[in-house]
């Protein structure tokens, strides 16, 4: 991430906005240097693991295990608790459990386990649209640029944007969460998403919302895309958005 | 560069009338930090005609909710909730309670903006996600209200030089709109 703060300070045209990612940069530092967190929403924990079909677990299960490390380390680190158990009568789990955990089966013997904390701002501007494949890439273009504008000053810019093509409903949205995961300045294996992804990159730009949303020239810092096969009539797009505070983690076992 | 105005709660109407959108400050003493979980609290005792915990006339709510604090930190990284959850709440604040600031992160609602114009208030933007270089300017935190809360309880923070940006003034300016406005190539 600090080599997309450098890299957006030099693009920046307003004053405004060179000013907030000043701040952000020397944020980040005093995070690393002081060794607490940089942004107080300490998030969701998201997971994402990949488990070969060869491992095998001994003891407890393994979302037994991720949600333990869940609450270990958010009591350690001095981390925010930001998990209520019910969506509508909201009690605080007080330990930040459960993570969101997502399981894929892959060849082989390992075991992969990518972690986000991912905050609440930029995750409630997120959104989901089903198109119809009349709509293509220009339908795509367009809904992606509403919902960064829609989302504005509320997510934290600058953003990093996932966006999810293809699937179904549900597997749209895991493709744009998975899309976050993905480090920044690294382009699409396809050349058709991978030139997307720079259309994209430009135009959030040219939306003016800039760091902080308080105008300005650097609005994100990467787009990333995922893409799966979907129904002959369909064409879902998700749009995770993530701000500034990218935090992601992995591990290979 | 336009001088960076040092303002201490409660706020005078002189002072509010000064602030226009864009103007830099940093806020010397109390504010008070509460989420929407307290406001919605807050709304219930209105709604019952009883007191609330704590005065409101010309101070400024601060919308955070810190992570814990390390062994001799004052308090954990204090950045900014987004703003528009305490939309529904805030217009009752300003108007019934005399609540001069807000300072979060985010477009506010009309209602809100109306009712900064018509009882003179203003909102402040600090920079979301810098919780880390925020909290240093906070010099004290004290439980004041709904302790089973957790990090969304109230408190009373004594902050010196605390950095905000006018975004909504009482004129009708409005940061967000205008700055966007200046830097849209689409």
């Amino acid at each position: 991430m600090s080599i997309g703060f450098q890299k957006a300070l030099q693009q920046e045209e307003s004053p405004i906005g060179i000013e907030v990612l000043t701040q952000i940069i020397e944020n980040a530092q005093i995070a690393t240097t002081e060794f607490v967190p940089m942004c107080q929403d300490t998030g969701v924990t998201v997971v994402f693991v990949e488990l070969g079909e060869e491992v095998c677990f001994e003891g407890s299960g393994l979302i037994e295990a991720i949600n333990r490390g869940v609450a270990e380390g958010y009591q350690a680190g001095y981390l925010r608790k930001s998990m209520v158990r019910d969506p509508l009568r909201r009690q605080n789990t007080q330990d930040n459990t459960p993570a969101i955990v997502h399981i894929d089966l892959v060849p082989g013997d390992k075991l992969k386990i990518m972690v986000a904390a991912k905050g609440g701002g930029a995750e409630n501007m997120s959104a989901l649209r089903m198109l119809r494949p009349v709509d293509g890439l220009l339908g795509i273009i367009n809904f992606v640029l509403e919902v960064v504008k829609k989302a504005g000053p509320n997510a934290c810019p600058p953003l990093v944007v996932g966006v999810g093509i293809g699937g179904n409903l549900e597997k749209s949205a895991l493709l744009a969460k998975k899309a976050l995961f993905r480090p920044l300045g690294q382009r699409h294996p396809d050349p058709f998403y991978a030139q997307l992804e720079e259309e994209l990159i430009e135009k959030i730009n040219k939306l003016g919302i800039g760091p902080q949303g308080m105008g300005g020239t650097v609005t994100t810092l990467d787009v990333h895309i995922e893409v799966f096969p979907c129904h002959i009539a369909s064409l879902p797009v998700a749009v995770n958005l993530d701000c500034h505070a990218h935090r992601h983690k992995e591990v290979v076992f | 560069m336009p001088e960076i105005l040092k303002i201490t709660p409660p706020l005078s109407e002189e002072i509010i009338a000064r602030l226009k959108a864009g103007d830099k400050v940093l806020i010397r003493g109390t504010l008070y930090a509460a989420r929407d979980a307290a406001h919605k609290r807050m709304i219930e005792l209105m709604d019952k005609g009883e007191e609330l915990p704590i005065d409101l006339c010309g101070q400024i709510i601060y919308y955070v909710g810190p992570t814990p604090e390390k062994p001799g930190q004052v308090i954990g990284s204090a950045g900014p909730t987004t703003s528009s959850r305490m939309d529904p709440y805030t217009p009752r604040l300003i108007a019934e309670k005399g609540l001069k600031g807000t300072i979060g992160k985010g477009w506010r609602s009309q209602e809100v903006k109306d009712a900064m114009k018509t009882y003179k208030a203003v909102y402040f933007g600090a920079i979301g996600g810098a919780g880390a270089l925020i909290a240093r300017t906070i010099k004290k935190s004290e439980l004041v209200a709904y302790e089973d809360l957790g990090p969304e309880a109230i408190r009373r923070l004594e902050v010196e030089d605390f950095p905000a940006i006018v975004i909504n003034d009482i004129y009708g300016g409005d940061l967000y709109e205008e700055g966007i406005k200046r830097y849209t190539r689409i």
